[in-house]
């Protein structure tokens, strides 16, 4: 009930097109039988149908990936404050993203598919592998501490490689700087399109991964005792979130914190246990962005405030309160 | 039926042998059980049975070396009880106990009824029923020990490895898990292993004792054969005083150094 109406008033609200409330009364008039005069004109309707629903879709789909994609990277690594982008997929889909504009559009938009989501999923990839090679090998017990120590050092490392790719590249430092900031402002009915099979794929695994995440919180050594082939878990979990978020960035941009606010506050609200945090995520994830996406329009009107600003601004003051309380819990 | 065996068993960690050619054979319904001091090897034998760490030599369940079986196999033959539990304070007993059912569970598929029905009987037999919606956060040590054996027990596997099962207990609820673990094993024939550091529990529940001093075997035998106090004092630095009842149960008894 929640998500639809979100998303109703995400499709409402915005700063061109017809007023809000113009919106029921003409989807009213589309059902059958029914006719009322909404009073939109055919460019209005344009505007709700071609700009603004796009963006509420894929602020659905990215909410979705990203909480979904937060909750089972704990899961799997044990950690409740690790979130996608603590284990460098954000950034290195940022410099596979960099590298691409740096190429330049114009010589790869001749390309059969577009290359920025297969970059950006490629250097997420990498990242994420070479942040659980260094933690694992570092870390004897495979302390998670170890693992998110690797992440800050793998983050800084592509984050520096990306800095340098930029400043050899001047130009595209504008566009860079916006996709990193994460944009649902220019989304069209192909970006969702694009981003769809991965969301869909990675979020059909992670789902059937629930009940194992469940086992895993015993520790590898008891999972395994208790039949569980944990590295190919953790392998399949880690390859699916990590498609899945690097698709979503490529789309979307880096929009922070939302794999960790969402799954911490559904553990709130309805407990530990992965078979219901992880749907609840894909719920309360596509509530939250939708939500957030609401201000990034109309907050300095006509401009957009960024959707990562909206999103840090709620969720580093979370994060700080989540530490607290386990520290009281302890 | 379930034999285990095991033939120049060797474990090393950074090159350095915790065990070192350990050899046995224990039949169907066969309780074993490990004594020896702290780092003596008796927990990675423990760990090498249940396929959790890397060895050279064999080790056998049934004549299936464990190497060459799946983790689903080897949990549905063996259940292990380790020495400190991981335990996720958020998770409810009941669910935690039917984590005992996951390698009946296909990949993609949830429990059945059947795997309820088990989780229900065992929590009822260890007294746990009580329990069943509560957090392990908010159980004592004790009660959590339980559950852990509790888990293993829902495994419904034919072997049973103990790693310090009742260290967390007190003395009545010690006497009441190892005699549950005593019935099952008389009513299914399970064969088991445990490794104990309370010698006259040890000898009064386990058919066999073996005493481990760093990785070999030093000892072996019934509990009057191996619980002699000039064995205990070369192998603990211990000084304890052996009595045996008129049953037959041999009492260890430490001794204080003399008052001044």
């Amino acid at each position: 009930m929640l998500v639809v109406g979100v998303i109703i008033a995400g499709v409402m609200i915005g700063p061109a097109g017809p007023e809000w409330w113009r919106i029921p009364l003409e989807l009213l008039d589309r059902l059958p039988f029914v006719s009322i005069d909404s009073g939109i004109s055919k460019i209005d309707w344009n505007i709700v149908i071609q700009i603004r629903a796009p963006r509420v879709v894929l602020a659905a789909l990215v909410g979705s990936m990203l909480s979904l994609a937060g909750a089972s990277y704990q899961g799997v690594f044990r950690n409740p404050l690790v979130d996608p982008y603590l284990l460098g997929v954000a950034a290195g889909s940022g410099l596979g993203a960099t590298i691409i504009f740096a190429l330049g559009r114009a010589s790869t938009s001749t390309w059969m598919i577009n290359p920025l989501p297969l970059a950006a999923f490629s250097g997420g990839l990498i990242a994420v592998f070479s942040t659980y090679m260094l933690g694992t090998a570092f870390g004897k017990n495979r302390s998670s501490t170890t693992l998110v120590l690797a992440g800050i050092a793998v983050t800084s490392l592509f984050t520096a490689i990306q800095t340098f790719v930029l400043q050899r590249n001047n130009d595209v430092v504008r566009q860079v700087y916006s996709w990193i900031l994460g944009r649902l402002s220019s989304a069209t009915w192909g970006d969702v399109r694009l981003v769809l099979p991965y969301i869909v794929i990675s979020g059909g695994v992670l789902l059937s991964h629930r009940r194992l995440l469940d086992v895993m919180r015993v520790g590898d050594d008891e999972a395994l005792a208790l039949g569980i082939n944990v590295r190919r878990v953790r392998l399949i979990v880690v390859v699916a979130a990590t498609m899945g978020t690097a698709a979503a960035v490529a789309v979307s941009g880096l929009i922070g914190f939302v794999g960790i606010i969402v799954p911490h506050t559904v553990r709130l609200l309805a407990g530990a246990s992965y078979r219901l945090v992880l749907p609840l995520s894909v719920l309360l994830g596509a509530v939250f962005l939708v939500a957030a996406d609401i201000p990034s329009r109309v907050l300095s009107n006509p401009a957009e405030t960024p959707i990562g600003v909206i999103t840090a601004f709620f969720g580093a003051p979370f994060f700080l309160i989540l530490l607290r309380s386990r520290e009281a819990s302890r | 039926m379930t034999t285990i065996g095991f033939c120049d068993l060797t474990i090393s960690y950074d090159g350095k042998n915790a065990v070192d050619s350990f050899n046995d054979i224990l039949f169907s319904g066969e309780w074993l059980c490990l004594i020896g001091p702290n780092g003596a090897g008796k927990s990675s034998v423990l760990r090498a049975t249940a396929g959790l760490v890397p060895y050279i030599g064999s080790v056998a369940i049934d004549q299936t070396e464990i190497p060459n079986t799946s983790a689903r196999w080897r949990a549905q033959h063996i259940a292990y009880v380790p020495q400190s539990p991981v335990i996720p304070t958020d998770m409810s007993v009941y669910d935690y106990v039917l984590l005992g059912r996951s390698p009946y569970i296909s990949y993609f598929s949830t429990e059945s009824s059947h795997d309820r029905d088990v989780v229900s009987r065992v929590l009822e037999r260890l007294d746990l029923s009580r329990f069943t919606d509560r957090s392990l956060g908010t159980l004592s040590g004790g009660e959590v020990q339980r559950l852990v054996i509790a888990r293993a027990l829902a495994q419904e596997a034919p072997v049973l490895l103990l790693d310090e099962p009742t260290s967390a207990l007190d003395i009545g609820h010690q006497q009441q898990a190892l005699e549950l673990v005593d019935g099952l094993r008389r009513e299914q024939g399970l064969t088991i292993i445990s490794a104990m550091h309370d010698l006259t529990l040890a000898g009064l529940y386990a058919d066999r004792l073996v005493l481990m001093h760093e990785g070999h075997r030093v000892a072996e035998g019934t509990a009057k054969q191996v619980l002699r106090s000039e064995t205990l004092a070369e192998f603990y630095g211990v000084s304890a005083r052996v009595h045996h009842e008129p049953d037959g149960t041999v009492v260890v008894i430490p001794q204080r150094s003399s008052r001044l």
